[in-house]
């Protein structure tokens, strides 16, 4: 205790420098982990934190026996892993292409189209979505009426949403994977594509057996920081397209999203805190676990 | 030199590619500005068209009948960004250096105490209890700007770019003399700038972008920020207050559905405009702390 002491009064400025920092997430992110009672109280607002009655673990039985956590949990997690998968994938071929190809001007174009989505915010997305799928009014349907077929409803349908949700996604964070996938490519030696070409390897052939298998690693690594955080969804995006639809909840509901219309819509804080907490330990047990495998393999990219 | 016939085919289908990808990304601006120049007869009749039958000028002329609320829905973003990003720059930089320099004895502790946060939180609902029930902060720009000042992954970003400073510079500036704040101000902040530029940057766009802090805490209708004004707008047409009532011709519709496409090019505007120097910032910045940051 004396040697805290004396090491505060010596580096007082650092301590001074940093407390903000200790403060903001004293406030913010430490305190609120005492909320996390919430989620074994039947919560009201007369009573608040410690004055609500205290059920045990009521919340997580009725999330669990309502089929609510299996629903929400499946829907989280295969999102995120086809948003991943698609995402990675079509970032790589993108940033080889952008590698390869000859043609300045045509490369930077593109690159700076595809980069563009990653400015704007998610609002805008629900304006697309607005423009495009509208029951009334969409260009969509309204395209497919000139076409001839058949009126189709898209908020009558809980199909297309899906495939609506995944291609913005992978459209927002195209140009930015792409950036990052390119960033590596450039660190590879120009000797092994100079000596493949004298050997006479086509520049198919050159993809195939330089620059993919020295991207695999980059790719992994890649893959595997996003699979820690498989279970934390991504609220704007699904919130800005499907909004309150509840008919199209089966197919597209979250955890973020079903914890946000806890708090804001069915005023559920108890059952909204217990989803958020079972989301928050699960998250942190598949972190530690790919840090764990990270580690394991390639250390120095650890992330603690 | 001919070129050979695998690169031709590379080559093609590389543009092919690229050329569909990037099209894609463009199709959904293309069809909000086209939207917003349609008339709205033509949409109530036939919906939206990829190019307008008639073009109209109707939904902006509504929007600057009374341009007041936009405007000031402008001034709540630009001050909601500006101080956000000042103060939350200063902050992250100022724990990044401490948290850099090696004698500094409790830095791993406390870099873990600042990374487990990330780790696991309480979740939405008891932040935003604590914000509103206990820090009396609903309604309030604090609301906006205060509880997204700092990220765990900016401060730790922000270290590591410092940790690459050679440490003879601290070291030598100690024996001039210099105190610790001195010597971050004056010497490694000044060589920090493209860090401090892609963090900034990171740190506008995302105070920019938020509707969702808005959409917590927000009711007064002079506080709401630019991004939650158009997610009202989009929900109804009618949170815009326009006067257009004095139009003569027999067969005019107010414009809605236009007005709310009209609205999402004035509110984005701005950053496509400001894209070309965003975008140069934003590679230089990735590509300095790669993949891992």
């Amino acid at each position: 205790m004396i040697g805290f002491f004396r090491e505060v009064a010596r580096n007082r400025v650092l301590f001074l420098m940093i407390a903000p920092a200790l403060l903001f997430f004293a406030l913010f992110s430490y305190i609120p982990m005492v909320g996390v009672y919430y989620a074994f109280t039947n919560y009201s607002f007369d009573g608040g934190l410690f004055g609500s009655p205290f059920v045990g673990f009521d919340n997580f039985k009725f999330l669990v026996s309502s089929g609510e956590l299996v629903t929400l949990t499946r829907n989280t997690i295969l999102y995120n892993i086809v948003f991943i998968l698609l995402s990675n994938f079509l970032q790589l071929v993108c940033a080889i292409f952008l590698a390869e190809l000859p043609g300045r001007w045509f490369k930077k174009t593109s690159q700076s189209v595809m980069f563009l989505p990653f400015f704007i915010s998610f609002v805008l997305v629900g304006a697309f979505v607005l423009n495009l799928f509208s029951s009334q009014n969409g260009l969509v349907p309204s395209l497919m009426a000139q076409l001839g077929l058949p009126h189709y409803d898209f908020y009558m349908h809980t199909a297309p949403w899906k495939y609506i949700i995944v291609f913005f996604h992978v459209w927002k964070g195209l140009g930015y994977g792409t950036v990052i996938y390119l960033a590596a490519i450039m660190g590879f030696s120009e000797e092994y594509y100079e000596a493949a070409k004298i050997d006479g390897a086509n520049i198919f052939q050159r993809v195939r057996s330089i620059t993919i298998p020295m991207l695999v690693p980059t790719f992994i690594l890649l893959i595997l920081l996003s699979l820690g955080g498989i279970l934390k969804g991504q609220f704007d995006l699904f919130y800005q397209i499907v909004g309150q639809n509840g008919s199209l909840f089966n197919s597209t509901d979250i955890i973020d999203t079903y914890v946000y219309r806890s708090l804001a819509v069915n005023f559920d804080i108890g059952m909204g805190t217990a989803a958020g907490l079972y989301q928050s330990l699960f998250g942190m047990l598949l972190v530690l676990c790919v840090n764990y495998i990270i580690r394991k393999t390639r250390e120095d990219y650890a992330l603690f | 030199m001919k070129m050979e016939k695998s690169t031709i085919a590379f080559n093609a289908i590389g543009y092919v590619f690229l050329s569909i990808l990037s099209i894609l990304c463009l199709v959904p601006f293309l069809v909000i500005i086209t939207g917003s120049l349609s008339s709205e007869t033509d949409i109530i009749a036939s919906g939206f068209q990829l190019i307008p039958k008639h073009f109209s000028l109707d939904a902006y002329r509504a929007m600057f009948t009374n341009p007041a609320q936009i405007y000031q829905a402008y001034k709540v973003s630009i001050l909601v960004t500006v101080a956000g990003t000042a103060v939350g720059l200063f902050l992250t930089s100022m724990a990044g250096y401490v948290l850099s320099r090696k004698e500094f004895k409790y830095r791993n502790g406390l870099a873990f105490y600042i990374y487990f946060t990330t780790l696991f939180s309480g979740g939405l609902i008891p932040w935003y209890i604590l914000i509103v029930n206990y820090l009396d902060m609903k309604d309030t720009y604090t609301s906006l700007v205060v509880p997204g000042l700092l990220s765990a992954w900016n401060i730790i970003l922000m270290k590591n770019f410092m940790k690459s400073i050679p440490d003879s510079i601290v070291e030598s500036a100690k024996i001039d003399g210099a105190g610790d704040f001195r010597i971050y101000f004056r010497l490694i902040l000044p060589l920090s700038t493209p860090g401090l530029a892609t963090i900034g940057l990171f740190m506008a766009l995302g105070y920019w972008n938020d509707w969702f802090t808005a959409n917590l805490f927000i009711t007064t209708d002079s506080k709401v920020p630019l991004q939650f004004l158009l997610y009202k707008i989009l929900a109804s047409a009618s949170v815009l207050k326009t006067s257009i009532a004095g139009n003569l011709s027999p067969n005019f519709q107010p414009p809605t559905e236009t007005l709310k496409m009209a609205a999402a090019v004035v509110v984005t505007g701005p950053i496509i405009l400001l894209y070309p120097f965003l975008q140069r910032y934003f590679v230089k910045g990735l590509t300095i702390g790669a993949v891992k940051g």
